[in-house]
């Protein structure tokens, strides 16, 4: 439990050292603004869900598919789960299946009998979304098309970027004939070499979705919550005690949080059994 | 109603710098004005989208064709601006007073964003750190810069007798050990003085350089003769640390380059004029050129914080003094150094020689009190306090 209701505490996901910076910086600015603020840091969401669920923490820095996890158990509970802020950047991503420029592979289609590379076994981005969007055009996967994962940061949905890379240095290897990525990344990978200009182009892309937010789960002391997110959304990016803390979380403004763009990973989550109606863990091949 | 301006990216891809020319065509735009954007690079429309979320522009994308989208401005890249700072003034020949924490390492006169770090650099005013000379003598520094390699004909004969040879060792085994605190006291406020005063820094560095090449040709002469080196005293060792352990920069500045070094040019000069061998003259000629350098940008600095503070004054006499009292139980110079210098100026055994030799030191280091007196009156102590401290001034020469 809350150690007291005087503080707000916040889950986050310990992806990267650089998270105990942020969290800290905004633990520092939130005091500033008369808020008290404290941060808990799991190792995977899975866990920073459960104890979102069993009231341990206030609110949850939570990725879409922790969103989608959260949202389930606390309809199990009865309850529901309430998107209070999300990133700017957050909003309407897409992912992309990029395939080798002489690859020979023009169309969606000739993906059959190929390999194709995704992230992690729990990444939205990188494997759970692109590949539903691949189901969509009727391939079923494991007989048309083989998978090949790449398990970096399992229990990290994603968030650590290491599975991608690796799955787009599969493709540049020849070891898959397609790689599955978000749209920045590829665009990243382009300008950082490991995919050089030109060698690859996208096959196909995803609808647009949405990733993070933060997540509330049963009523919570709901002043605090309130007052978190006011001041979230008061941060201005021409602040300059603000700006290194939005730059290092990567957006430029907090927005208010939706949930309309959830329903792709939704149905991917479903049609890969990641998780039951209740909430639970049902992935087979999933350890966090 | 305009139409929005248009750029055309062609083939160019933003995997291949195309966000160069958007980010030049939305520049002198106002945030919410629409660009056009036109081009046919494979995954632009992809790319383009990425782009813009990151960068905080709204983005529409057209249904297809030549027209990729329409991106509007957003006020991510003016809101980074605000409250920046040129860091001492739009001119960057324009020294500041006193250089602020923020401006860090930026560059003079570069536009500093707000919410850096603070910098927290000891010498942070123009009044302590400070001389009109210092560009000057920077250049002149850097124009004299030799090489050791090349600079001292290291093949030239040095075929000494054993005791003369040896006369040379102890000297150039004095000068490294002297050299050495020459170069660790400006390297130790090297890393205080504000980056803005980059003319006074430079200074510092080339001086720095400098006593590193000293401490290079004085070794290697000393190895010349392929035996040991000579001594080194404990008066000779404890006269250099009350150098290095000098806190104030205009008190270490005056003992180390108007009295110490100031001494030194008549040393290295009369080395210069005794010397046994070709090679003891070409370095200790190469290095009274620098250390003359070192003594005029002394000189310069303390002339610019006396005009600022006259308090300063008493406080370097107190200062010799100090450091008088600090050694007074000390031997003074190594008696070997004082001996071989003999010896060199005497040029050889025989009693009249010695005796020649022995005056010449002593001329010497009349000499030498006579400048530290000349050097003190023009920083203005009066006549007679300049020749009381000039004879206070510690027997180690340095």
């Amino acid at each position: 439990m809350p150690t007291s209701d005087d503080v707000l505490v916040m889950g986050a996901v310990a992806y990267d050292a650089k998270v105990v910076t942020i969290w800290e910086g905004f633990r520092q600015w939130f005091a500033a603004n008369g808020l008290a603020f404290d941060y808990v840091l799991y190792s995977n969401y899975e866990r920073q869900v459960e104890a979102l669920a069993a009231g341990e923490i206030h609110v949850a820095w939570n990725s879409p598919l922790a969103w989608i996890r959260s949202e389930r158990l606390a309809r199990a509970a009865g309850g529901e789960a309430r998107a209070l802020a999300m990133r700017d950047t957050d909003c309407d991503l897409t992912s992309v299946v990029v395939v080798r420029t002489d690859s020979g592979i023009d169309e969606v289609r000739d993906l059959l009998g190929r390999t194709v590379g995704v992230g992690a076994v729990d990444s939205p981005q990188a494997t759970l979304i692109p590949l539903s969007h691949l189901r969509s055009f009727g391939f079923v996967l494991g007989y048309h098309v083989e998978v090949r994962r790449h398990d970096v940061g399992v229990g990290k949905h994603g968030d650590h970027v290491g599975g991608e890379r690796d799955a787009a240095r599969a493709l540049m290897a020849g070891e898959v004939d397609a790689a599955c990525m978000i749209d920045a990344n590829h665009l990243l990978f382009a300008t950082e070499g490991t995919l050089p200009p030109g060698s690859t182009r996208v096959l196909t892309q995803t609808p647009p979705y949405d990733h993070c937010n933060f997540t509330a789960m049963g009523p919570g002391p709901g002043d605090l919550l309130e007052r978190f997110r006011s001041l979230l959304l008061a941060m201005s990016y021409d602040d300059a005690d603000v700006r290194p803390l939005l730059d290092l979380e990567g957006l430029k403004e907090w927005r208010g949080g939706r949930t309309s763009g959830y329903g792709q990973l939704e149905r991917a989550a479903i049609g890969f059994g990641f998780y039951d109606a209740k909430g639970h863990v049902t992935a087979t091949d999933y350890r966090p | 109603m305009s139409l929005p301006p248009t750029i055309d990216l062609e083939d160019l891809g933003l995997d291949r710098g195309a966000h160069l020319v958007l980010k030049r065509a939305l520049a002198p735009l106002s945030p919410g004005t629409r660009v056009e954007v036109r081009g046919r690079a494979p995954d632009l429309a992809v790319h383009l989208a990425a782009w813009c979320r990151a960068q905080g522009h709204r983005l529409e994308l057209a249904p297809e064709g030549s027209v990729v989208g329409w991106v509007t401005r957003g006020t991510a890249l003016d809101d980074r601006w605000q409250g920046a700072e040129r860091a001492g003034g739009d001119q960057p020949d324009t020294v500041a007073d006193r250089a602020e924490p923020t401006w860090g390492l930026a560059a003079r006169g570069a536009l500093v964003e707000a919410g850096g770090p603070e910098f927290r650099f000891a010498l942070d005013t123009k009044e302590a750190v400070w001389s009109d000379t210092a560009a000057g003598v920077y250049r002149q520094a850097v124009a004299s810069q030799w090489d050791p390699a090349t600079a001292v004909d290291w093949e030239a004969p040095v075929d000494l007798p054993p005791d003369v040879e040896a006369a040379v060792v102890t000297v150039m085994t004095y000068l490294v050990e002297n050299e050495n605190a020459a170069l660790v006291v400006p390297a130790r406020f090297l890393g205080q003085v504000h980056p803005h005063f980059r003319e006074v820094v430079g200074v510092l560095a080339t001086q720095v350089a400098d006593e590193a090449r000293h401490v290079e040709v004085f070794s290697r002469r000393a190895g010349l003769g392929g035996g040991p080196l000579g001594r080194s005293s404990a008066g000779g060792q404890a006269s250099l640390l009350t150098l290095l352990e000098e806190p104030d920069f205009a008190v270490a500045h005056f003992l180390l380059s108007v009295l110490g070094e100031g001494t030194f040019l008549s040393l290295l000069s009369f080395l210069e004029r005794f010397a046994p061998d070709p090679v003891t003259r070409q370095v200790t000629h190469l290095a009274l050129a620098d250390e003359a350098r070192h003594v005029a940008f002394g000189m310069a600095h303390l002339e610019h914080v006396l005009a600022a503070d006259p308090g300063l004054r008493p406080r370097l006499a107190t200062a010799v003094r100090r450091r008088h009292d600090a050694l007074a139980h000390t031997a003074g110079l190594n008696e070997e150094v004082f001996d071989a210098l003999v010896v060199l100026a005497a040029g050889s055994w025989e009693p009249a020689a010695v005796a020649a030799g022995f005056a010449r030191v002593q001329a010497l280091e009349a000499e030498m009190a006579d400048g530290r007196r000349r050097r003190l009156v023009r920083l203005g102590f009066p006549p007679g306090e300049a020749a009381e401290l000039s004879e206070l001034h510690t027997r180690n020469f340095m």
